[in-house]
C-alpha cells in the first residue's frame, strides 16, 4: 500500500471508517462485516492463551461456514488482565471473560451466528450483587475512566495500519506538514501543558523547544524510552502492542517539530510482543511512505530504528539509555549537557517516553485546549496506571488527572480482594513511595503525589493490604535499586547497600532506634547527591515508609515483632498445645528436626532450631500451628 | 549479582561462526552497533562464552574487555549456557507480593541449584526475572518460555515431574 | 574568549565562558577536592566528591559536582559550606567502607589522595559497616593490581582505554559488584597488556602499582660476591626531584648519582652512553635498510611498552621493528660482555641494575633474546619511584647532598642521547647523526628538529620530511599508543609513507612514563608535567658541549675496542634482538 498524499490517506480512512464504527457505536452502514470478534493480544491474555483461542474461534468459524462475515481482530490491551482471555463481540460490545476454548462453540452457535448473547458467561460486578454486565464500557472498571493514550488499545487491530488510519491516524502529521510550521508544533504542546509522562513530569513543549536550534544544520535525534522497568508497570508495553502507530507518528511529529530525520525507539527486550507490532507498524508506515523521504510529497524526511534493552533498569534514565544506544554499558552520564544539547550520538535529542508520545497525535489534531480541559491545574490529560498488587481487577487504566487514589483503588480497581484492609499504595516503583490510607482521598498529580513524598514515575501502582510489611516493602524496592544501580557514582553504589543494610538489621531484629535516623541521614545523602535519577529516587521507599509507617519500624526494632507477620527472622511458630492431636506429621516434615513430641500427644517447636520454613503450618490439618 | 563464568565446554558450530560473522558484517558501519551484534550472538550461542566474545572484539575492533563489561553490566546476556529446562521466575512486584519468592526458594530446594545457576549435568537452569507483565497471573513462571500462573508452592512439584524425562 | 561573571565565596570573578566550577574555582586559587576527575580523559563526575553549592538565577542553592558542571552568567558558587563538608564526610566514609584500610604498610601511604582527603575531613573510619568486596591480588604481571583497595574512580580505566586506546582493563559487573578488571576475570599476565604503567600514575590510592624489586637490589648490594651497578636513564633525573619535594622539571642529576652512590652501588653509570650507541645502530640499520631494500619504514624500538603493543595488536609490523635493544639492554649485554672482559669479572658476578621512569622494562628484561653475555643482561630494572623509596628508606638526606658525577668510563653521553626521554628525541638524534653520514662530513652546527618535538596533543602523530644533501628522509613521531595505533593504520592505509617513525609507548615519551612519581590528579590537571619534565632535557640538550652521538668519544672507543663497526656481527650478537607476533590472545 502506498500513501504517498493526504489524499491517498484519506481515501483509505474512508475506506475502513465503517469497520471502525461499528466498534465505536457510531454509524457502520456499509461494513462488510456482520460482527467483529476482538480478542485481546496483549502479553497478559497471550500468557492466558488468547492466541490459541484465536485459532480455535477462526477455525470453527471456517467450519460453520461464517468466515467471511464474521472478522475476528486481535487487539491489545483491554486492560482488564486478571480476566483474560478476554473477547468482545460487536456491534452489541459484549464482553466475555476468562473465555475457555470449551466455551467457545456456544457463544459462536448462539451469539456469533445466531445474535443471542451467552449470559452465563458474561461477566458479573462483584460490587453489584453479581449483577451481569453485558458491555465492556458498563463495567464499574470502565466506568470512571477516560482513555486519550489508550484510546485505540483493545479497539484497533496493532498489526493493521489502515485500523489505525480509520482513527484518525497519521492526520495530525498530515496536518502538522501542510498547515503548520515547526514552531506552531511546539508551541500547541506547550500550551497543552502535557508533562512527560514517564516519571519526572517535565514540561514536554519546553524540551521539545530547548531542541529546536538550528534546524536543518544540525544532525538531531528523536527517541523514545520504551524500557519501562519499574516493577509491576507495564503502561507502555500496552502502548505499544495496542497502538504501535500512535508511537511512529509522534515521533515523526517531534521530529519535524525539532528539525530530526531519525528515531530510535529503545525498548526491553522482555516485550517479545510489543517489538515484534512496532516493528510491523515501522515496516507497514516506510513501506506507505509515511515514514521515509518527501512524506507525504512534503518534502520532510523521517526514518527511525528499534533498539532492545538488555536488562538494565538503569537505562530507563536519558543519559543511560543513550549510551545504551549507543553501544555501551548504559551507564548515565552527567548534566548539563542535557540531551536537547548533547545526546544521542553527541548530537541534540528529544527523548519522550511512549504514554508521552502516545498523547501528542491528538493533542496535535484537536488542539491544546482540549488537552488542556482534562486534569488538574499543573497536570494536565490522563495518566495510565498498571494496577497491581493486593486488588481485585489488576490491569490497566487511564483516568484524568486529578482522580482520587479511592476512585481508583476502590471503584475502577474493585477493591481488595478477600475483605483485607487497604494498607498503603505505592507509585513510582523504586523512585516513588507509599502513600498510607489517610491520604487515600489525594487526587492524583505530580504535584500531590511528590507533596506526600512519592511520585508520578510511570504509573505502576501497587495496593497492599494488612498482610503487607511496610519495612519488607521498603527492602524489596531498595533490594531492587542495588541490584539495578549501574555502581557508577558512590552515592548510589555504596550508599544504597548500605541504606540496605540497615533495613536487613532492623528486619533481622537487630535493629536499633538510631539506626532510624541513621536511615533518614544517609536517605537524604543518596537523594542530594547520587548521580542520576536512579540513585536520586532510590531512598524514596524508606524515606515513605519510615514516614507514614515508624510505629511499624519501631515494632520491628523494640518489640522484636513485624506486625504483618511478614518478616521471616522476627517470626515464631507455636503449636497450639490444645489443638494438637499429635499425629506426628509436623515434626516428620520438618527439615531440621526442630519439632518433638510422642504420638498422640501434643508437639512442641525448638524455636532455636526452626528456620521459620513454614511447612510444619501447612502439613498441620488441624489448625493447630501458629505464627507470631 | 555477579555473573558466573561458565565451566561448560564450548560447543560453538562452523555454521554458527558462519551466522555470526554475517551479523557482525550486517552491523558494519551502523552506530552503536554492539548491543545488537551481541543481543543476536546470544540468540545463535544461547549464550556468550569467551569464544564469542574474542570473535565480536576482533572483528569490531573493541577490546575483549569493553565486550565483557558491556556483557557484565547488563542482566540479559548470559556468560552460562541455559539448561535444557530453563525455569524463570517472575520477582516483579506483583508476583513478590503474592509470594514468588517462597516459589524461588522451592525450586532452589529441589533442583539443588542456585538462581543464576545451572545444574552440573546442564539439565536445569533457575533464573529470577523482573516482572515479565503477566503480573494478572501473579505469581508466574517460565519454563523453558512457557508460562505457568497462579502458583503455590504445592505446584513446584507437578512443574518439575511434566520436565524430568 | 567570552567571559562569565560569577561569585565564588562572595567574591566576583571573571571567567572564561565553557569553564567547569572546578576551573573557575581553580582561577580563585580555591582547589576542590576530586578524586575521578582527569582532565580530558575521565569528566564522569562519579566520585561525587567535588560537591559545591551553587545558586543560579537567584534560585536556591543545590549541590552540583564542580568537576563536569559548567559555569553560567551570574552563577554564585560556594565551596567551603558544612553542607558541602557533612556530603564529602559521608562520602569520604562511605567510600571507606568498601576499602581496605590498611594504610599504614600502603604503598601510597603517604602520596595517597584518599588518605589525605580523608585526614582533612576527619572522617570516621568505622561510620558505615557492611559488607565488603574481596578480591584476589593480581601479582601475575609487573603490574599489582589490588581492587580491594579500589575505589572506582576509574582513572586507570581512562588512562587504559581513553589515553591509550588499549582497554585491557575497564568496569565490569554493575552496581555493588563493580569492580576494575579484565575480561573475564583474567590476570592483567594473561591479557593484551603492555606493562605501560599509565595506570599506576593515574590510581589515586594504591589498587593499582608496580611490583617492588628493590629487596633484590639490596640483597645484591649486601652480598660480597656481587658488583653491583645501577644506571639512569635520561628521564630520572628530570623527575626524581619530585619525590623529595622540587618542583616538576627540576635537574638532579648530582644529588641522584651522590644518593646513589651513597646506597652502595659499584659503579654508577649514565645510560646516554647507550642511547648515543642505540642511535648509531639504529640509524646504521636504517641506511641499511634504504640501501638494501629492507623492511621499511623503520621503527623504533627502545620503548619495551610499544614493543609489546607491537606485538599484540600489530603482529604485521613486527619485521618493521628495528632489531636494536633498548639502551637499558644495551648497557646492561655491555656490562656483562665488554665491561667485564676488561675488567676481568666473571659476569655471573656482575648485578646490573637499571633505573628507568618505565614499568614495561620490568617485562622487558625477562624476555628471551636479552642476555648476551648468557645471563640476563639486566638483572633488576627499578622506577624512578623505586628509587626515591630506596633513597628514602636508608635515610639518605637527598636535598643535602653535594653533587657527584657519573662513573667512568660510561660516564660520558651526548645530549642527544639525553633528549631519548622525550618524545622526538630519538627520532631528532638520529636524525643528527644520518645527516653527518649522509652528507660525509661533520655538520656546522646540529640538525634541529623542532617539527617532530612535542606539539601540545600526544593523540595526534607528526610527520616531516627532511632533505639532506641529495636525500630525502621523511619520518614519523607518535608517542602513547592510541597515536602510534593511529599512525600504523595510516600507514597500512598508505596514508602515510615514511622511512622512519620513532614511536614511545607513553603520550609525551618517557618524561611521561608509568615510572614517574606519583603527582596528585590536582597538580596533573593544572600543570603540563610532560613539557616542564621534558624541558630539563632540552635545557641539557642547549647547554652541553657534545649534541651528537658520533662525538661521544666512549661510544667510539667501543666500536675501536670492542664491536669494530655499527651492525657489525658482534654487534649484532650484543646489541641486537628480536620479536615475537603475539597476535591479541597470547
Amino acid at each position: 500500500m502506498e500513501i504517498k498524499t493526504i489524499q491517498a490517506l484519506n481515501e483509505i480512512k474512508n475506506e475502513y471508517t465503517s469497520k471502525i464504527n461499528m466498534l465505536t457505536g457510531a454509524d457502520f452502514t456499509g461494513c462488510k462485516y456482520k460482527r467483529q470478534v476482538l480478542v485481546c493480544g496483549g502479553t497478559g491474555c497471550t500468557s492466558s492463551g488468547s492466541p490459541k483461542l484465536i485459532n480455535i474461534l477462526k477455525e470453527r468459524l471456517a467450519e460453520k461456514g461464517v468466515a467471511d462475515e464474521v472478522e475476528v481482530t486481535m487487539t491489545g490491551c483491554f486492560g482488564l488482565c486478571a480476566l483474560g482471555p478476554i473477547m468482545i463481540v460487536y456491534p452489541e460490545g459484549t464482553f466475555y471473560s476468562r473465555v475457555e476454548a470449551d466455551t467457545l462453540d456456544e457463544i459462536i452457535d448462539s451469539h456469533i451466528i445466531g445474535g443471542t448473547p451467552v449470559e452465563k458467561y458474561l461477566y458479573r460486578e462483584e460490587a453489584d450483587g453479581n449483577a451481569i454486565v453485558h458491555k465492556l464500557m458498563d463495567t464499574r472498571f470502565y466506568e470512571k475512566q477516560h482513555r486519550v493514550a489508550l484510546r485505540n488499545c483493545g479497539l484497533v487491530n496493532p498489526e493493521k495500519i489502515e485500523d489505525y488510519i480509520a482513527r484518525d491516524g497519521y492526520q495530525a502529521l498530515a496536518k502538522a506538514l501542510t498547515e503548520m510550521t515547526p514552531d506552531d508544533v511546539i508551541q500547541t504542546v506547550l500550551d497543552s501543558g502535557l508533562r512527560g509522562r514517564g516519571g519526572g513530569g517535565f514540561p514536554t513543549g519546553l524540551k521539545w523547544k530547548f531542541a529546536c536550534a538550528n534546524r536543518g544544520n544540525v544532525k538531531k535525534f528523536v527517541a523514545c524510552n520504551a524500557d519501562e522497568g519499574d516493577p509491576g508497570a507495564f503502561m507502555d508495553r500496552s502502548i505499544l502492542e495496542g497502538d504501535p502507530h500512535a508511537i511512529i507518528e509522534a515521533m515523526a511529529l517531534a521530529g519535524y517539530s525539532i528539525g530530526a530525520d531519525e528515531g530510535y525507539v529503545y525498548v526491553r527486550a522482555e516485550y517479545p510482543i510489543a517489538i515484534q507490532r512496532l516493528q510491523k507498524a515501522i515496516d507497514q508506515a516506510r513501506e506507505a511512505g509515511i515514514l521515509g523521504n518527501n512524506i507525504f510529497g512534503t518534502g520532510f524526511n523521517f526514518d527511525m530504528h528499534i533498539r532492545f534493552g538488555a536488562g538494565a533498569f538503569v537505562c530507563g534514565e536519558e543519559t543511560a539509555l543513550m549510551t545504551s544506544i549507543e553501544g555501551q554499558r548504559g551507564e548515565p552520564r552527567p548534566r548539563p549537557p542535557f540531551p536537547a544539547v548533547k545526546g544521542l550520538f553527541g548530537q541534540p535529542t528529544v527523548l519522550n517516553n511512549v504514554e508521552t508520545y502516545a498523547n501528542i497525535p491528538q493533542i496535535v489534531l484537536k488542539g491544546a485546549a482540549w488537552f488542556q480541559s482534562m486534569g488538574t491545574e499543573k497536570s494536565k490529560g490522563t495518566k495510565v496506571f498498571a494496577l497491581g498488587g493486593k486488588i481485585t481487577h489488576t490491569g490497566l487504566v487511564e483516568v484524568p488527572m486529578g482522580t482520587t487514589l479511592r476512585e481508583v483503588v476502590e471503584e475502577i480497581g474493585g477493591g481488595i480482594p478477600g475483605g483485607k484492609k487497604f494498607k498503603a499504595a505505592q507509585t513510582g516503583g523504586p523512585s516513588g513511595g507509599c502513600i498510607p490510607a489517610h491520604l487515600i482521598d489525594t487526587p492524583i498529580d505530580y504535584d500531590n503525589l511528590i507533596a506526600i513524598g512519592s511520585m508520578m514515575g510511570s504509573g505502576g501502582l501497587i495496593v497492599m493490604d494488612e498482610d503487607n510489611c511496610m519495612v519488607d516493602i521498603a527492602k524489596f524496592f531498595l533490594e531492587f535499586t542495588v541490584d539495578e544501580s549501574c555502581g557508577k557514582c558512590t552515592a548510589c553504589r555504596i550508599g544504597t547497600k548500605r541504606l540496605l543494610e540497615i533495613l536487613d538489621k532492623i528486619i533481622s531484629g537487630n535493629g536499633e532506634l538510631e539506626d532510624l535516623d541513621r536511615l533518614e541521614e544517609l536517605s537524604n545523602y543518596i537523594k542530594a547527591n547520587s548521580l542520576c535519577g536512579l540513585g536520586q529516587t532510590a531512598p524514596n521507599p524508606v524515606l515513605s515508609t519510615l514516614k507514614y509507617f515508624r510505629d511499624e519500624y519501631v515494632a520491628h526494632i523494640v518489640d522484636k515483632r513485624c506486625p504483618a507477620g511478614v518478616c521471616k527472622k522476627l517470626l515464631r511458630y507455636r503449636i497450639i498445645e490444645e489443638k494438637c492431636r499429635g499425629c506426628t506429621a509436623c515434626s516428620r516434615v520438618c527439615p531440621v528436626g526442630a519439632i518433638s513430641g510422642t504420638v498422640k500427644n501434643p508437639h512442641v517447636i525448638d524455636t532455636s532450631k526452626c528456620i521459620k520454613c513454614g511447612a510444619c503450618m501447612e502439613k498441620c490439618k488441624f489448625d493447630a500451628i501458629v505464627k507470631e | 549479582m555477579k555473573k558466573k563464568l561458565t565451566t561448560v565446554e564450548f560447543r560453538g558450530t562452523p555454521e554458527q561462526e558462519a551466522k555470526l560473522l554475517e551479523v557482525i558484517a550486517k552491523y558494519d558501519g551502523v552506530p552503536g552497533k554492539t548491543m545488537p551484534i551481541l543481543q543476536e550472538a546470544q540468540e545463535i550461542y544461547g549464550y556468550l562464552p569467551i569464544e564469542v566474545q574474542r570473535i565480536i572484539a576482533e572483528k569490531t575492533d573493541t577490546s575483549l574487555e569493553e565486550i565483557y563489561g558491556i556483557v557484565t553490566f547488563y542482566s540479559q546476556f548470559k556468560l552460562n549456557p541455559n539448561g535444557e529446562v530453563a525455569i524463570a521466575i517472575c520477582l516483579g512486584t506483583a508476583c513478590y507480593v503474592k509470594g514468588s519468592g517462597d516459589l524461588l526458594d522451592e525450586f532452589t530446594k529441589q533442583l539443588g541449584i542456585k538462581e543464576g545457576e545451572t545444574s552440573a549435568d546442564g539439565k536445569y537452569s533457575l533464573e529470577a526475572t523482573r516482572c515479565i507483565g503477566a503480573c494478572g497471573l501473579a505469581p508466574v513462571l517460565t519454563v523453558n518460555g512457557e508460562v505457568y500462573g497462579r502458583l503455590t508452592k504445592a505446584d513446584v512439584a507437578t512443574i518439575l515431574a511434566k520436565y524430568k524425562d | 574568549m567570552e567571559k562569565v561573571n560569577v561569585k565564588i565565596n562572595g567574591r566576583d570573578y571573571a571567567v572564561d565562558k565553557g569553564m567547569t566550577v572546578l576551573e573557575a574555582a581553580r582561577i580563585a586559587k580555591i582547589d576542590i577536592p576530586t578524586l575521578c576527575y582527569l582532565k580530558d580523559i575521565n569528566e564522569i563526575g562519579a566520585c561525587r566528591l567535588c560537591l559545591v553549592e551553587v545558586s543560579e538565577g537567584g534560585r536556591p542553592y543545590r549541590m552540583v559536582t564542580a568537576c563536569v558542571y559548567p559555569v553560567t552568567e551570574g552563577m554564585s558558587i560556594l565551596t567551603d559550606t558544612p553542607k558541602i563538608h557533612a556530603a564529602r564526610k559521608t562520602n569520604l566514609e562511605l567510600v571507606l567502607s568498601n576499602h581496605d584500610k590498611r594504610c599504614l604498610s600502603c604503598v601510597r601511604s603517604t602520596t595517597c589522595e584518599l588518605q589525605k582527603l580523608c585526614n582533612e575531613y576527619g572522617v570516621d573510619e568505622d561510620a558505615f559497616k557492611g559488607a565488603k568486596n574481596h578480591y584476589e591480588v593480581d601479582t601475575s604481571s609487573p603490574i599489582i593490581r589490588d581492587n580491594n583497595k579500589c575505589i572506582l574512580c576509574r582513572r586507570c580505566v581512562a588512562a587504559c582505554k581513553v589515553m591509550q586506546g588499549i582497554g585491557v582493563i575497564g568496569a565490569n559487573e554493575r552496581g555493588f559488584d563493580t569492580n576494575i578488571g579484565c575480561a573475564f576475570d583474567a590476570n592483567l599476565g594473561e591479557v593484551s597488556c603492555v606493562n605501560c604503567g599509565q595506570c599506576i600514575v593515574a590510581c589515586p590510592v594504591g589498587a593499582i602499582y608496580e611490583r617492588d624489586d628493590t629487596d633484590k637490589v639490596k640483597a645484591a648490594i649486601a652480598d660480597p660476591a656481587k658488583k653491583v651497578y645501577i644506571c639512569t636513564a635520561p628521564s630520572v633525573r628530570a623527575q626524581i626531584g619530585e619525590c623529595f619535594g622540587y618542583e616538576p622539571g627540576t635537574d638532579v642529576e648530582g644529588k641522584m648519582v651522590a644518593a646513589l652512590k651513597a646506597l652502595g652501588f659499584d659503579g654508577v653509570f649514565d645510560m646516554n652512553l647507550t642511547a648515543d650507541l642505540t642511535i648509531i645502530e639504529e640509524a646504521n640499520e636504517l641506511l641499511g635498510r634504504l640501501q638494501n631494500g629492507g623492511k621499511l619504514p623503520m621503527i623504533t624500538s627502545c620503548s619495551p611498552g610499544w614493543i609489546k603493543y607491537c606485538e599484540h595488536y600489530f603482529p604485521d609490523f613486527t619485521e618493521n621493528l628495528s632489531t636494536c635493544k633498548s639502551p637499558q639492554q644495551m648497557f646492561g649485554a655491555l656490562m656483562k660482555t665488554y665491561f667485564a672482559e676488561k675488567e676481568g669479572i666473571d659476569p655471573k658476578d656482575i648485578f646490573f641494575v637499571s633505573a628507568i621512569p618505565c614499568t614495561a622494562k620490568k617485562f622487558e628484561v625477562g624476555r628471551d633474546g636479552q642476555s648476551a653475555s648468557g645471563y640476563a643482561d639486566v638483572d633488576v630494572a627499578i622506577t624512578t619511584r623505586e628509587v626515591g623509596r630506596m633513597i628514602e628508606k636508608a635515610g639518605i638526606k637527598f636535598r643535602e647532598l653535594d653533587d657527584e658525577a657519573f662513573d667512568k668510563p660510561f660516564d660520558v653521553g651526548s645530549s642527544a642521547g639525553a633528549i631519548f626521554g622525550a618524545t622526538g628525541g630519538v627520532m631528532e638524534a638520529a636524525l643528527r647523526y644520518t645527516a653527518e653520514v649522509l652528507m660525509g662530513k661533520p655538520l656546522e652546527k646540529p640538525l634541529e628538529t623542532p617539527e617532530i618535538r612535542r606539539q601540545g596533543n600526544d593523540n595526534e602523530y607528526r610527520t616531516a620530511s627532511y632533505k639532506i644533501g641529495d636525500v630525502t628522509v621523511n619520518v614519523a613521531v607518535a608517542s602513547g599508543t592510541k597515536a602510534a595505533k593511529a599512525l600504523l593504520k595510516d600507514v597500512e592505509a598508505g596514508k602515510v609513507d615514511v622511512q622512519f617513525i620513532e614511536i614511545m609507548g607513553c603520550p609525551g615519551g618517557c618524561v611521561n612514563g608509568g615510572g614517574q612519581p606519583y603527582q596528585p590528579a590536582s597538580v596533573r590537571n593544572t600543570v603540563d608535567l610532560r613539557a616542564l619534565r621534558a624541558s630539563v632535557l632540552y635545557r641539557d640538550d642547549a647547554e652541553c658541549d657534545i649534541r651528537e652521538s658520533q662525538k661521544n668519544a666512549a661510544v667510539m672507543k667501543l666500536y675501536d675496542e670492542y664491536f669494530g663497526k655499527p651492525n657489525s656481527h658482534k654487534a649484532h650478537e650484543v646489541l641486537h634482538t628480536h620479536y615475537v607476533k603475539r597476535g591479541l590472545w597470547k
